[in-house]
């Protein structure tokens, strides 16, 4: 008789864990999936092109509810795991349907930050994190015209751009000066700021919010600052926590996220966490890479092979966001012991900075222009000394001598 | 170009070979030059500069209006002032109280009526031209020797000599169409010998069968120590010597004295034995021998000595005055000779008379009708700046010459013309130095503008031709003179309508009661008609009734002008230069001129051509030198004399003499922050010629360290601030600014864009910590501006950079490789991005389906990666999979 594998989490840090089991042991377990979306495994990163509707839903499934069946895979969608027998190794769901488990991976992903604030449960207030989120901002496009992003990073300007792109009027309240402070320096968020300004997206930089003003439904915003705009939708968007709820409810050890070894395992015995809701070696994730590589490990260990660990090393960002190509990569700001190599062309909307140390790439920024971006990451993994193509390594790899002899 | 309407045969206004050139310009109004294959001169060639001439011919930079003090007048006015104010001068301090300082590119009738209104009715002998820089040695010798400034030989004896002594000139480069010629005629003949003498292995060298590389300043004791060879050797012609010369012994005792054996000239002159005795050896053997000299013999303080130490030689072999053989002076300008016919020097008169003889002065004094012709001599080009300087002269009138940039000890001569009372520029450029410090600025008719004679090395006189309208007020330089002479109260004297009736004063002048006692005699061209004289063919004079074609030689009736009729041998003890190197000045600085630049560049700048070949003042120095001083190849260097300093690029090269660097003359305070010269070269001069010692200053040589090096390159030209060192070039719709400063910036981008305007799409890289920036301008897609800097001189190569001004739109890859300053060839077209995680572009994504390496997604991802991270481009994938295979 097979082991008996239970995922809770559709998402794509789970399902790849499973994707990448198949690979490797195909027959060893008999997998259950519960899901608390009422949809397939679909790709989250892509709700923003669905959002500006350069997709519909059906092209970022990832997996149908056919491909489950052609793997033999028990799918719960729509039900939520409200609670994880440890003891007897069983997960109960909200409508009472009961799984028994020999491992378990925790996969449920994150949660979005909510501001805690005075009208944060009115109507119209929504976060961007699931197809229900794209669905109310396009409903909500079509009646009402004055959108309120709250939050100027990665997730809250492909909202605005996507709600913009629905024609509403969109204005993005962001607290500090710079946007996307993850993944640009303050030049690099400049350029974006005044690019998206050119299409049309207001920006109130330094605003800190109060509250949110109105009856049933949101109308107004109002600043610690005394001033106020109309708002007819407003998206919170200022970040995400581990979604550990479930893991704390059931004895699962955590801290910020739920907390995994090496080899994704919990401090519980047979259960595994991947995803946004882990915390490995005091750190939380956010983006796609680190999580596809958690998939591959965790998957390597349920199949009883032992040879993998996570080690969660300096991650590059590439990203298009609103069209614009970005890539950014360690320490892309800087500081007094570094040094910085910068290229700009304002008008072709190119901005591109490595940060040195020593000789040594230890961050980079590259905005408009990505090309080079892999090249560059894999000097700054390699800890390669570029003294002798300094000169000319912000041109591209075609620009350097050295690197089209290496490459020969 | 199209079928050319109008074809104009005229001279080269460059060096003094003086060759033909024809003129074509179409009816589009393009003009196009050729050599001119009928004359004498050239036979149809011409050099990288003669055929850059139709470049050189626009409107910038060229003084078009009369200016007093700035201000645009007119001629009217300009021409009182002048007048008014020599009149001043004189009046309250004498006629030595002002002066003339003229030029070699004046023409004949222009230089003939200067010299007759400073000379025979201002009255005093201070004119002087700055053929005194460039060969009043070789005329000293020559009236030592003869009794006359005669250029013995013809440019054909270089054609049929056996021997060519190539003396103290870089020929392939100063005179390059007698170069060719030799060079052919050595191809023809292999047994055609050529002895290059120069302390530099020159481009001259390298149809040398044999090189000296002589000690700066010992070209005496060599050319002694060869007559001591040919007395040894009995290969003196006595006959000759006796019947026809004097000085003989004498000469020869000199020679015994300074130059005992070959073993001493060469220990002396720090020569291989071997190589001396080889050169002795073939002269004495050659019968037909021509030696060829320039600046290397006449810039000296000992130049009249070391042009009699050659000509000595010739004497005591006789071998001169006949083919293929003679002492040759190539000079340096296109009417140097010009010059010395009409005696616009100021130790000459006119003709070939001389201002200490009686009866020339009578005769002069009655062919001009004057009584106020002066009988003593001027002062000579450095003293008359000295006398300028010290106060004594008041008001100078220079025309068509640029002192400030050519004259030793040049700062000296800049604060002279400064604190000068009146100082008068007839000029047809505004920026040259000189102009824009004078009160008064006149504005001249350039070459191609112009009309009149100039004679070449070769006695040759040819006729320069106009084939362009006079611009803006500009007019001929006789017309000028004549026009203040008038207002002078010489009416009578200056009431010249054309070049043509000049001509015909000047050759009768030379015929005047001349009855063969001078060598200068054209009097049969006295009476030539206007249209004989515009169609003038070149001719080599004397010119008489009874030698109407010309004379290719003289002294083929061994007839010398001299009281005894003989030649005069000179006893030369040859001196050292009078500034010896020392601890403090260890180098000897040697000046002269590259290949592709004329004098002070206000022409052959304009040339992008011409401009490409040495862009910046160099300093040639050998390898081992610059070890010494520590410079390094590329780099920079200042140079210091005792008088001035300079910078200059450092260019090692074996073929610089070690001891001894080369910089070239030509770079003025508007094509070099300071890259003049002359601010370094002693102003000591020969005794008798009155010529500038400008191969020899001693110097020190130091690194030159900026704080950073950069250059610039704008459609527009720019005032460059901030950099403590700058050279202008123009190129093709762009001028290159080579720069350097000695303060490091705060803040280069700022700068770059206070110097080009921060208008336009900028493109920038900054590498603080490397002290870096660079950036680009465009204005309408098409590249307005570069500008790099650097802390090291380092930098990209010019070239590719260069050819992008003349493109159209700069497209998107050039633009990203603009910074960089080199293109990115190889660059492989991926197309647009696809998968932007791994970066694959659609053009690979395709290549890897059609190539069938790919059919589904997952090998895709396999293969190239694309769509195996975020999988956004999965789509994408699924698409270009589904096109390429229905395809």
């Amino acid at each position: 008789m097979k082991e008996k594998l239970v995922l809770i989490g559709n998402g794509m840090a789970g399902m790849r864990t499973v994707d990448e089991l198949l690979k490797l042991s195909p027959e060893k377990f008999d997998i259950t999936v519960f899901g608390a979306e009422p949809h397939g495994n679909y790709n989250r990163i892509m709700l923003s092109s669905v959002l500006a509707g350069d997709k519909k839903i059906d092209d970022i499934i990832i997996n149908d509810l056919q491909w489950y069946q052609d793997n033999n895979i028990s799918l719960h969608i729509g039900k939520t795991v409200t609670k994880v027998d440890r003891v007897n190794q069983q997960v109960v769901t909200d409508d009472g349907i009961k799984a028994n488990y020999d491992r378990l991976i925790m996969a449920t992903g994150s949660l979005p930050v909510i501001l805690d604030i005075p009208g944060k449960d009115l109507d119209g207030v929504i976060s961007f994190r699931d197809i229900n989120d794209v669905n109310v901002m396009l409903e909500t496009a079509k009646t009402h015209k004055k959108a309120i992003v709250i939050g100027g990073g990665l997730l809250g300007l492909e909202a605005a751009n996507g709600l913009m792109i629905q024609g509403m009027d969109v204005s993005v309240v962001h607290r500090s000066n710079t946007l996307m402070s993850q993944q640009l320096d303050q030049n690099a968020a400049e350029l974006m700021r005044s690019e998206l300004e050119q299409k049309g997206m207001h920006f109130l930089m330094n605003h800190h919010t109060k509250a949110l003003l109105g009856d049933q439904r949101v109308e107004k915003i109002s600043f610690k600052d005394g001033s106020e705009i109309d708002a007819d939708l407003v998206v919170m968007a200022i970040g995400i926590r581990p979604n550990t709820k479930l893991a704390e409810i059931s004895g699962i050890q955590c801290d910020r996220g739920i907390l995994v070894d090496d080899t994704l395992q919990t401090h519980t015995p047979n259960i595994y966490a991947a995803g946004e809701c882990v915390e490995h070696r005091k750190k939380t994730f956010g983006l796609v890479s680190p999580l596809f590589e958690q998939a591959k490990v965790c998957a390597n260990h349920l199949a009883d092979m032992s040879i993998s660990s996570y080690i969660s090393s300096v991650t590059s960002t590439k990203l298009k966001v609103t069209g614009i190509d970005l890539f950014s990569a360690g320490d892309y700001i800087g500081g007094q012991s570094t040094e910085a190599l910068v290229f700009n062309d304002p008008a072709q909307h190119i901005y591109k900075k490595l940060v040195l140390k020593d000789n040594i790439i230890v961050g980079i920024v590259l905005y408009g222009d990505t090309r080079d971006g892999n090249w560059f990451f894999s000097l700054l993994t390699e800890s390669k000394d570029i003294s002798s193509m300094r000169e000319n390594i912000l041109f591209g790899q075609y620009q350097v001598e050295d690197a089209l002899e290496i490459m020969s | 170009m199209t079928k050319p309407v109008k074809i104009t045969k005229t001279t080269c206004p460059y060096c003094g070979v003086g060759c033909g050139v024809q003129v074509n310009q179409s009816e589009d109004g393009s003009i196009s030059v050729d050599g001119d294959s009928l004359h004498p001169a050239n036979f149809g060639r011409l050099c990288s500069k003669g055929s850059a001439l139709a470049d050189t011919i626009g409107l910038e930079d060229r003084l078009l209006h009369p200016q007093i003090n700035g201000e645009q007048v007119s001629w009217d006015s300009a021409l009182d002032a002048v007048a008014q104010g020599f009149k001043q001068v004189i009046d309250e301090h004498g006629a030595d109280a002002v002066a003339f300082y003229v030029s070699g590119q004046l023409l004949t009738e222009d230089y003939y009526v200067a010299n007759k209104l400073m000379k025979g009715f201002i009255g005093s002998g201070n004119i002087d031209t700055n053929s005194r820089l460039c060969m009043s040695s070789a005329v000293s010798g020559y009236k030592r020797a003869f009794g006359s400034d005669s250029v013995p030989c013809s440019y054909e004896d270089l054609d049929q000599a056996d021997l060519i002594v190539i003396e103290g000139s870089n020929t392939a480069w100063c005179h390059p169409i007698i170069f060719q010629r030799i060079t052919q005629a050595k191809q023809q003949r292999p047994e055609l010998k050529i002895v290059v003498i120069d302390p530099r292995k020159t481009a001259t060298c390298d149809i040398a069968d044999l090189h000296l590389p002589i000690k700066p300043g010992t070209d005496a004791v060599l050319f002694n120590g060869l007559l001591q060879y040919l007395s040894q050797q009995n290969a003196i012609d006595h006959d000759f010597v006796q019947q026809h010369t004097e000085g003989f012994a004498e000469a020869l005792a000199s020679a015994l004295a300074s130059s005992l054996d070959i073993a001493q000239v060469a220990r002396s002159c720090e020569l291989v034995e071997q190589d001396a005795a080889r050169f002795f050896q073939l002269f004495t053997d050659t019968e037909k021998v021509v030696t060829l000299y320039s600046q290397g013999i006449n810039q000296s303080s000992s130049g009249t000595d070391k042009s009699n130490s050659i000509i000595n030689c010739h004497l005591a072999t006789g071998r001169i005055g006949k083919p293929a053989m003679g002492p040759f002076s190539i000079t340096g300008q296109p009417n140097a000779m010009g010059g010395r016919e009409v005696g616009a020097l100021s130790n000459q008169l006119a003709a070939h008379m001389e201002l200490d003889n009686s009866e020339h002065h009578d005769l002069v004094s009655r062919f001009w009708r004057t009584d106020s012709l002066t009988a003593t001599a001027g002062a000579k080009a450095v003293e008359l700046f000295d006398e300028v300087a010290s106060g004594k002269i008041k008001a100078i009138w220079i025309m068509a010459t640029n002192p400030v940039v050519t004259l030793p000890n040049a700062d000296k001569v800049r604060k002279a013309i400064e604190d000068c009372e009146l100082v008068v520029v007839s000029e047809t450029n505004l920026n040259t130095g000189t102009a824009n410090r004078a009160d008064i600025l006149l504005p001249a008719v350039a070459w191609g503008e112009k009309c009149g004679t100039v004679t070449n090395s070769e006695r040759r006189i040819s006729h320069q031709r106009n084939f362009l309208p006079h611009p803006g007020e500009a007019e001929e330089d006789w017309w000028i003179i004549s026009q203040v002479a008038k207002r002078m109260g010489f009416a009578h004297a200056f009431n010249y309508q054309s070049a043509a009736d000049i001509f015909r004063e000047h050759a009768a002048l030379s015929g005047f009661e001349n009855n063969g006692k001078r060598d200068f005699d054209i009097s049969g061209l006295a009476a030539i008609s206007d249209k004989q004289y515009d169609e003038l063919e070149p001719i080599q004079w004397p010119v008489t009734l009874d030698s109407r074609k010309g004379t290719q030689r003289l002294f083929e009736n061994k007839h010398f002008f001299t009281t005894t009729a003989k030649a005069q041998l000179i006893a030369v003890k040859p001196r050292a230069p009078v500034n010896i190197t020392s601890e403090e000045y260890p180098l000897v600085l040697n000046t002269g001129r590259i290949r592709d630049q004329w004098h002070t560049m206000t022409r052959t700048a304009c040339s992008v051509r011409l401009n490409a070949h040495i862009s910046e003042p160099i300093v040639q120095i050998h390898p081992a030198d610059a070890a010494r001083w520590q410079l390094e190849n590329g780099a920079l260097a200042r140079l210091d004399s005792q008088y001035g300093n300079m910078l200059a690029r450092i260019v090692e090269t074996e073929e610089q003499r070690m001891g001894s660097v080369f910089l070239p003359m030509h770079w003025s305070d508007f094509f070099a922050s300071r890259g003049r010269v002359n601010a370094l070269v002693n102003p000591v001069v020969d005794p008798i010629s009155g010529q500038p010692e400008s191969k020899h200053t001693p110097v020190k040589i130091t690194p030159y360290k900026p704080a950073w090096y950069g250059f610039i390159m704008s459609r527009k030209a720019v005032r460059i601030d901030a950099a403590q060192y700058w050279v202008k070039i123009k190129g093709e719709q762009f001028f290159r600014y080579e720069i350097a400063g000695e303060t490091a910036f705060n803040d280069p981008a700022a700068w770059a864009k206070e110097q080009l305007g921060d208008d336009g799409e900028w493109l920038e890289f900054t590498d603080q910590g490397m002290q870096c920036y660079r950036a680009a301008k465009l204005q309408n897609k098409q590249l307005e501006s570069i500008v790099f800097i650097a802390p090291t001189h380092d930098l990209p190569a010019r070239s590719w950079l260069s050819q992008l001004f003349a493109e159209q739109t700069i497209s998107n890859e050039i633009r990203l490789c603009l910074l960089a300053g080199k293109s990115g060839a190889g660059l492989p077209d991926t197309g647009p991005m696809i998968c932007a995680c791994f970066g694959v572009g659609e053009n690979t994504i395709k290549e890897a389906i059609s190539h069938g390496k790919a059919s589904t997604t997952d090998e895709l991802g396999s293969l190239l990666k694309a769509g195996t991270n975020c999988g956004s481009c999965i789509p994408e994938l699924k698409a270009l999979l589904q096109a390429e295979n229905t395809a």
